[in-house]
């Protein structure tokens, strides 16, 4: 098992919770896990990429063209990092504007069901429906319901359920 | 995957975790990206053990590491733990540490930033340990980091000496699956054995601890287990090698298994970058024809090995100043083997979206309202968060912790000498800025007769690192409460006679404040003026109280000056291109609040001089 990820947004967006979704998910598969990201100024609202790499691997970054799966938060990031993921592989971007990547206006879902913080996990969702990544919606609720404050949880298993139903 | 207990650990964890496992009992730090969450996962370790750990948030990295020293002179281990930049600060005691040794282990660890992703240098904290004579381990992953916190202990023991372990941005914010094992117990009662010619060293003393401390590295340099890992079977047929350290060696090792080139090339990981093992600097000089060095981020290997064959940040086959991605470190290998000698130029990135102050940070107002105030002032700030108030043109020099206090001493002994008008010099500087370099500084501008406004920025936070507590709050490093020390009472005791508070939120209170602090300054009788801007973080949920609340909009009224957009800079506010099509821009672009982002603090009712962004509806929550 090898897979690599990028995650990427704005500062605020919960792209560090989404990564260390995905370190969490690995280790219950028993998986060994990879992840990079960057703290401090970056996340006052800057653009920020985390890096998840799944499997038997040394280094935490991902090289140029390499990822094999991308989830991308804020639609003008596409241009930033589109190119970190493999020209065939697969791209979940939360936009309204169709394109060459899997689209889904997770801001607006989010937001009409009152509770804008959970839009990277109606992404989420969604890219785990289309079976984007390693691991499954099970997988998924279990992680959530580790990591998640507990004030957070049931919006963040709302927000992965409206995403899952929107593929 | 061993049957060791898992656990996902970030790097700077992995690390608070080997100090925790290796019998540290003391660990000190001041927070600074990429090094602050070592301390504070110490903090949550020491929740799995009775024993007494002494953790503390120190007010800056001198005054930590001299607590951590001196903890060690009693025979027990401590930690001390900044970012690169914070070792500067910790000089003084740090060069001397070497010479004098300690005795329990110390571990001095020093975070490094290539990049920089968020630091003022990219400085090489292995060079700074070179210079200071003091062995350097060089994790290349979080796992690594935590076995070398405790062969660094070992090593302290051993030799009596302070070690420093280094790791960078990508190791201490890498995640990865760590065995974790329970702490050692070392049941150490604190002995201090007096030793006037070691621990109070003379110059008549120094000669011969510089010489013990010359033998003791030399020692170091040939033991074996420290030498660096060969990824070859040797002796090796090979005549061309890479050598690499650090989180560069994991980028380069999968390289090397990805384009198939094991076969042709050895790869060497140096665990200790310095000293360096003597045997293998022998081994590299007679057996290789050409050597690729790859490390960040400056060249230490490289100048230890010191021969024509090496490559590297020296000779410039290697980019000299920047981090080595994945993708550097490829083309670094392509042109070591093809033979091309020179770096190429790196390719142009595209624009990334800027950071700013987030939506209700009290540092925007008193932004705006020295800005406003004085649109020709000079503005010395400093470090943290309220770094990014240069995007709206309210901060102009940013150097070092707490340099803008004697910046704007030095802008006014400038501008006073030539006799005409001085400009307003108004200088911005945190709450933990202030206590960590900031009070000599404006004890240094009043006895000095220096005459400028400093607005000290008090949100009752560390916030840039991540919500660690300052001395004015009376808070521990492990959330309990603690002796409190007051700013107003700091800046009395400096000799500020003019001293006043005001919270920024109140933009008009806030800007007349601003203009009888700058009558001070130029009245006879003047001096230093001190305001101190105070309003918790929105973020810091243990600081924020509940707020009034304002729901706000932009109303016809808005001619599109963007003045709202460029002298307030509120992520909350955006703008709609002109639509002659539609009736509400009047075929004009004009600004709009995005209420998805909007945190209703109603602070920007005071920023638009056509009265165009309204108060809608008003509240407690």
């Amino acid at each position: 098992m090898k897979q690599q990820i990028i995650v990427s947004g704005t500062g605020g967006q919960g792209i560090l919770f989404l990564t260390r979704f995905f370190a969490e998910a690995a280790m219950i598969m028993q998986f060994q896990v990879l992840t990079s990201e960057i703290h401090g100024m970056a996340m006052r609202g800057g653009t920020v990429v985390s890096h998840v790499k799944v499997g038997p691997f040394k280094s935490p970054l991902v090289r140029e063209g390499q990822a094999d799966a991308g989830l991308i938060l804020s639609k003008q990031n596409v241009e930033l990092h589109r190119g970190l993921v493999k020209p065939d592989g697969s791209v979940f971007v939360n936009t309204d504007i169709p394109g060459d990547y899997f689209a889904i206006d997770a801001t607006g879902l989010a937001f009409r069901a009152g509770a804008p913080a959970m839009t990277n996990l109606v992404l989420l969702g969604f890219a785990l429906g289309k079976k984007g990544f390693f691991c499954d919606a099970d997988v998924a609720r279990k992680v959530l319901t580790k990591i998640s404050p507990p004030a957070q949880l049931e919006p963040n298993l709302k927000g992965l359920d409206m995403g899952l139903a929107s593929g | 995957m061993n049957r060791q207990e898992q656990r996902m650990l970030m790097g700077n964890e992995a690390i608070g975790r080997g100090l925790f496992e290796g019998g540290c009992s003391l660990v000190a730090s001041y927070p600074g990206t990429p090094a602050s969450e070592i301390l504070s996962s110490v903090v949550t370790f020491s929740k799995e053990t009775p024993l007494p750990l002494h953790i503390e948030w120190s007010i800056n990295e001198k005054a930590a590491f001299e607590v951590a020293l001196a903890y060690s002179y009693t025979g027990k281990r401590a930690a001390v733990a900044m970012k690169q930049v914070g070792l500067n600060v910790a000089a003084d005691p740090f060069m001397r540490s070497a010479y004098l040794g300690i005795k329990g282990g110390f571990v001095v660890i020093s975070a490094d930033d290539p990049g920089p992703h968020s630091s003022q240098t990219e400085q090489d904290s292995r060079l700074f340990a070179h210079f200071a004579k003091i062995p350097v381990f060089d994790p290349s992953s979080p796992r690594e980091a935590k076995e070398m916190i405790k062969k660094a202990f070992d090593l302290s023991e051993r030799y009596e000496i302070p070690v420093m372990v280094r790791p960078t941005t990508r190791v201490c914010h890498a995640r990865q699956n760590v065995p974790c094992k329970k702490p050692k117990l070392l049941e150490r009662q604190a002995h201090f054995e007096k030793n006037p010619s070691r621990w109070a060293a003379t110059p008549q003393f120094i000669y011969d601890l510089h010489k013990l401390l010359n033998e003791k590295m030399d020692k170091i340099a040939e033991e074996h287990t420290l030498s660096p890992v060969p990824f070859a079977s040797l002796p090796s047929r090979n005549k061309q090698c890479v050598i690499a350290s650090g989180v560069a060696f994991a980028h380069t090792y999968e390289l090397l298994e990805e384009m198939g080139l094991f076969d042709r090339l050895d790869l060497f990981q140096v665990l200790l970058p310095h000293p360096l093992n003597r045997r293998f600097i022998d081994m590299i000089q007679s057996d290789y024809e050409q050597v690729l060095v790859v490390e960040e981020t400056y060249p230490v290997i490289e100048l230890q090995l010191g021969n024509g064959k090496i490559h590297g940040r020296k000779s410039g086959l290697v980019p000299r100043q920047g981090e080595l991605t994945p993708d550097c470190i490829h083309e670094v290998l392509e042109r070591f083997l093809s033979g091309r000698s020179r770096a190429q130029k790196p390719k142009g990135v595209s624009p990334a979206k800027r950071p700013s102050l987030c939506p209700g940070c009290p540092h925007r107002p008193a932004f705006f309202a020295i800005k406003k105030t004085f649109p020709r002032g000079i503005f010395p700030s400093d470090i943290g968060c309220y770094t990014l108030g240069m995007n709206i043109g309210a901060v102009d020099t940013c150097h070092c912790m707490g340099a803008c206090i004697s910046q704007g001493a030095g802008f006014y002994h400038s501008y006073a000498q030539d006799g005409k008008e001085i400009p307003p010099i108004i200088v911005s500087i945190g709450d933990s800025t202030f206590f960590h370099a900031g009070i000599p500084g404006l004890i240094n501008a009043v006895i000095q007769d220096a005459r400028f406004i400093i607005v000290i920025l008090d949100n009752s936070t560390t916030a840039m690192t991540g919500h660690q507590p300052a001395p004015h709050l009376g808070i521990k490093a492990d959330g309990t409460a603690g002796p409190a020390v007051s700013i107003p009472d700091i800046v009395s005791a400096s000799g500020v006679r003019f001293l006043r508070q005001c919270d920024p939120y109140d933009v008009p209170s806030f800007s007349s404040l601003l203009e009888e602090a700058d009558r001070y300054c130029r009245s006879d009788e003047g001096g230093v003026a001190v305001i101190i801007s105070k309003h918790s973080c929105p973020l810091d949920r243990r600081a924020s109280k509940p707020e009034r609340l304002y729901t706000m909009e932009v109303s016809e009224a808005c001619d599109g000056c963007k003045i709202c957009l460029k002298q307030f800079e509120c992520p909350a506010f955006d703008w709609i291109e002109a639509d002659s099509r539609t009736k509400a821009t009047r075929g004009k672009g004009r600004a709009r609040i995005d209420q998805a982002l909007c945190v209703q603090c109603g602070v920007c009712r005071h920023v638009c001089p056509k009265g165009a962004i309204i108060v809608t509806k008003e509240g407690v929550p």
